[in-house]
């Protein structure tokens, strides 16, 4: 899960990170009055997870409580690359000497945590590792022992960080190390760490993306969650506990298993279709869920045509075919469904689903046969 | 010859008792397994269809020789899981279980390999398990749709893993063994492990490898192929459609930034001179005209 600035600067302030005070406001109102409050100079911050907000006149400057409504005004509600804005930061303005970038993840291929930092900051990492890399220093966390005050000594002097800020800097690293393990984060970059003219080194932007898997250790994950916002689709296949994923085509997907699925999106393109979604049932899905994840997808319009595939290990082909025949029963369904079902108990399945037509059903033999059926079908063609 | 699994392994569930354990611990058994044991906490002395239930793993190990160890047990205490299984000295823990946060994992990885001597070996979490056709199933793979032969596979994937191995089978492509090495960002083994052992194994000709997007395993892989290995590798790999900063179901399934997309990985592997099939039914063709 990624949060929004305002709520990883929250979880950064309580584990020590210096952050510039600010307020959430939703409205002009909120802002001016949460501008009043913070002293008047404040910035006024677009809350959306996309990259780019100063660019596109996501961030402004405000010198008192009325330009700060004024310039809440035109922020909240602006879309800002496909991203609407709900909400917005209001900070108390600050004195900035100098930008630093700084980060802490998960690195897959050393299995170990890594931190980066750079005195090149305010730009995105990736940029600075195109064009000055040898800016960037890095180094390896043990995941077992820990950031010891050697490892903040070692980004902070090959960074090249200004004397004057890195005494602060060296404090302030172990603090955001030590956020990233007990919020089991898997990434916490901070773009940029800023020196100010009083000599502070505090977090001027914050990326937390918290690791789903540990929300059962941690109660306020919902909490943070809920003001993510889903489309219906996605909202209602969460309730169902399906894994769904909306995308731009017209062929709906429903798969067993994260790889088999990707694989049939892979192969609906190959097709000449477009696929409108990722959709995993998951292991040892039963009727329920797999009658759920039909609603789910034809109650998107942009779904011209819909592919079961499924390979039953766990799951069984009796139990899918089931689920598409309460599906069928139970909504108003006018969109081709093409089923191809191999594996545990397909046969029963394919029996079932022969001893009951419909319409709507087309059966595949093979995942080829099926991606193809499919895209034709979205195309109005009658295979 | 096999890998990881076969004639050798002696079984132990932990979780035995639970409705999953049970089921695939079962399944295991009847495809010819060695089950010799399960454990569950405060269940010893008990037993599942003739099978005795031990409290602790040292004590399963000790009274039955158990060797290979099959973790199903809730996200919440499966790291602890392992670290028990290895702590009694068992030497292939297989860990099913999904949604182990990845901090317990990084943690789990690195005492592992750290201290095993070169004893134990992980494979998983979040993974179908492996299977030695004809030998030992230690896991969630359907045994039906496999065959012995002398194909080795390895993948990040599960039902992608089963539909790949059922196109093999159809084509008359046996396996020697077939390793699901899990789709979380920090996986016990990761292909490079597997590759080895598939080098040394005497009853390998050939290794299909399934990938997926998300993280560079596919590009140090290919890598090491290219350096080390003298059998032919085929390649397929999923999420050519994924959508960057998109989860695709598995936790390590994410395209970030420019890293990890399936294009990169693609020539990745064409660059070390493997095959990369299109679709799963193009791997088994590959396969077939690889072997002559």
């Amino acid at each position: 899960m990624d949060l929004f600035e305002y709520q990883g600067k929250e979880l950064l302030r309580k584990s020590g990170v210096p952050v510039p005070e600010g307020r959430v406001a939703s409205t002009p109102e909120e802002a001016s009055s949460a501008a009043r409050s913070l002293g008047g100079k404040v910035v006024v911050k677009a809350q959306v997870q996309v990259g780019g907000r100063g660019k596109a006149g996501g961030i402004k400057p405000a010198a008192n409580p009325d330009e700060a409504a004024g310039v809440a005004e035109q922020i909240i509600g602006m879309d800002i690359k496909g991203h609407k804005v709900r909400r917005v930061l209001v900070e108390r303005a600050g004195d900035i000497k100098a930008e630093y970038y700084c980060s802490f993840l998960l690195d897959r291929s050393q299995r170990t945590f890594l931190g980066i930092m750079s005195a090149e900051g305010g730009v995105e990492i990736e940029e600075i590792a195109d064009t000055a890399p040898e800016k960037i220093a890095r180094v390896h966390i043990d995941p077992l022992l820990g950031m010891s005050p050697f490892h903040a000594r070692k980004l902070v002097f090959e960074a090249g960080i200004d004397p004057g800020a890195r005494k602060e800097a060296i404090a302030v690293l172990p603090k955001l190390y030590e956020a990233f393990v007990a919020l089991d984060a898997s990434l916490i970059e901070v773009n940029p760490l800023v020196l100010t003219g009083e000599g502070r080194v505090m977090a001027l932007d914050a990326k937390v993306s918290l690791d789903d898997s540990a929300a059962f250790r941690h109660p306020n994950f919902d909490e943070l969650r809920s003001a993510h916002e889903i489309s219906a689709q996605e909202r209602a296949a969460k309730e169902k506990g399906l894994n769904y994923i909306k995308l731009e085509g017209d062929v709906g997907i429903i798969g067993n298993g994260a790889g088999l699925v990707m694989s049939t999106l892979d192969v609906v393109k190959a097709a000449g279709g477009e696929p409108a979604n990722f959709l995993d049932v998951g292991g040892g899905a039963d009727a329920d869920v797999l009658s759920s994840a039909l609603e789910v997808i034809t109650s998107d319009d942009n779904v011209k045509s819909v592919l079961i595939n499924i390979f039953g290990g766990i799951t069984r082909g009796d139990l899918v075919a089931e689920g598409i025949i309460d599906a069928l029963g139970r909504l108003d369904i006018h969109t081709p469904i093409v089923v191809r079902l191999d594996g545990t108990n397909a046969e029963q399945g394919h029996k079932m689903l022969d001893e009951a037509p419909h319409e709507m059903l087309r059966s595949a033999t093979t995942m080829l046969e099926g991606a193809d059926k499919a895209v034709e079908l979205a195309r109005g063609d009658a295979p | 010859m096999a890998i990881l699994v076969g004639d050798d392994t002696r079984l132990v569930v932990q979780g035995l008792t639970g409705r999953e354990g049970s089921f695939h611990g079962m399944r295991n058994k009847d495809y010819g397994t060695d089950l010799v044991a399960g454990v569950t906490p405060g269940k010893g002395s008990s037993e599942v269809e003739g099978v005795p239930v031990f409290d602790t793993v040292a004590e399963a190990v000790s009274a039955t020789g158990a060797n290979t160890s099959m973790v199903f047990v809730p996200p919440a205490v499966a790291a602890d899981a392992i670290l028990e299984a290895h702590d009694a000295g068992i030497e292939v823990i297989v860990a099913i279980t999904e949604h182990i946060p990845a901090l317990d994992m990084a943690r789990t990885v690195t005492h592992l390999r750290r201290s095993s001597d070169g004893r134990a070996t992980l494979i998983g979490p979040n993974c179908p398990g492996v299977i030695s056709p004809g030998k030992a199933n230690v896991g969630i793979i359907p045994g039906e749709i496999c065959e012995p032969g002398s194909v080795g596979l390895v993948s990040r994937s599960g039902t992608l893993t089963y539909q790949i191995v059922h196109e093999l089978t159809r084509e008359g492509l046996g396996q020697s063994t077939c390793v699901g090495v899990g789709g979380d960002p920090i996986p016990g083994s990761d292909f490079i492990d597997i590759l080895e052992r598939f080098e040394a194994d005497d009853g390998t000709e050939l290794v299909v490898l399934v990938g997926e997007i998300g993280g560079d395993a596919e590009e140090r892989a290919s890598r090491y192929v290219g350096e080390h290995m003298t059998k032919p590798v085929v390649a397929y790999i999923a999420g050519f459609t994924a959508p960057p900063g998109k989860t695709m179901g598995h936790a390590g399934a994410i395209i970030s930034g420019s890293a990890g997309t399936a294009s990169a990985k693609k020539v990745a592997f064409e660059e070390a001179g493997i095959r990369v099939a299109t679709n799963p039914t193009e791997v088994a063709g590959i396969v077939k005209e690889t072997l002559g």
